[in-house]
């Protein structure tokens, strides 16, 4: 039961995302083409979401100690902003920038049997694994370290060269 | 003779029209499409966003986002594989349903297959580091009033549109 919950919320997240016209790419480019064909439809999904979310999360935090089929609720508790969550955020705006696809749209755009969607999906899979082996083998911690080195270790050694 | 004359000028005004609407601007790698503005259709399709992430978060506790959720389904899968696969289910039969039985959807892809996988790498790398895309940090997180959903919002919006006025109107 609490499994067909979950797939029956995830129905409801599909359908929305299709009448929103947000797993439509030639929308979504349209929305971001603000000098070109312009359509500012996607603005309206934005609205259309935080008007349901923001007094529906009020409600149940203030007022449902507990969800339904879990013992807690589990939210992100992560309030760094750090330099990771900025550079792949402005990744991802360069993805969607490109391919007019976001995440969420392209998994309920499945459903519309389109090969490209597919395509995507695929491709968007093999971007997830790539970064998680990125983040796994710490080369972006090392080169960090490497050139923070680099960068506190030149002006000591001009210091040294001008003695 | 001056009917026919007529005829092939108003021809001729016609095949010129026909070439104008034909020759749409074409884009490295894309071509313009346009697409009709859906104001009420777009605003309900959000509410129903907003309803399941609300959903959600009631039954399960969950954010409703689809990056952490599909991420969920790649290996290493941890305990949450169930409820995940449960949603991604849902969210891919009830479009393939309504598709069947209702009406089709408007669907365009004005890119080049090579754009729509150079975009999904790109994506994928982006929302893993960034963890979390439109759906997560972009309705989720703004619901619940997060700086850092905020900066994250504010970050991929300003680069697609500037990703796309890129490719749109300087290259």
């Amino acid at each position: 039961m609490r499994y067909f919950a979950a797939g029956l919320i995830g129905a409801i997240f599909g359908l929305g995302i299709i009448a929103s016209g947000m797993a439509n790419p030639a929308k979504v480019l349209n929305f971001f083409d603000i000098a070109g064909s312009f359509d500012p439809s996607l603005a309206f999904v934005m609205a259309g979401a935080l008007t349901v979310a923001i007094p529906g999360y009020a409600f149940i935090f203030r007022k449902v100690k507990k969800p339904v089929y879990t013992p807690t609720y589990n939210v992100p508790t992560n309030r760094k902003i750090d330099i990771r969550l900025v550079v792949g955020s402005s990744i991802f705006g360069i993805g969607w920038g490109i391919g007019g696809f976001c995440p969420g749209a392209s998994i309920p755009a499945l459903g519309l049997v389109h090969e490209s969607s597919l395509v995507f999906v695929v491709a968007l899979v093999v971007g997830i694994v790539l970064a998680q082996l990125i983040q796994k083998s710490g080369i972006i911690e090392q080169i960090a370290k490497k050139g923070s080195r680099l960068l506190l270790s030149r002006p000591s050694e001009n210091i040294q060269d001008r003695a | 003779m001056n009917r026919f004359l007529v005829a092939y000028l108003t021809k001729v005004e016609y095949m010129k029209v026909r070439t104008q609407e034909v020759q749409a601007f074409s884009y490295p790698f894309g071509v313009e499409t346009l697409t009709e503005f859906t104001p009420l259709t777009s605003y309900a399709g959000g509410m129903l966003i907003g309803l399941s992430a609300v959903l959600l978060m009631l039954f399960w506790g969950r954010i409703a986002g689809m990056t952490g959720i599909l991420a969920g389904i790649i290996p290493p899968l941890g305990s949450d594989l169930r409820w995940k696969a449960s949603f991604l289910a849902g969210a891919i039969l009830a479009p393939l349903l309504f598709q069947l039985t209702i009406r089709d959807i408007d669907y365009q892809i004005p890119i080049s297959t090579e754009a729509l996988i150079i975009g999904g790498i790109i994506t994928g790398i982006g929302v893993t580091f960034g963890s979390g895309c439109t759906s997560g940090h972009g309705i989720c997180g703004l619901a619940r009033f997060s700086r850092r959903s905020a900066v994250a919002v504010t970050c991929f919006m300003s680069f697609a549109f500037l990703t796309v006025f890129i490719i749109r109107h300087i290259l």
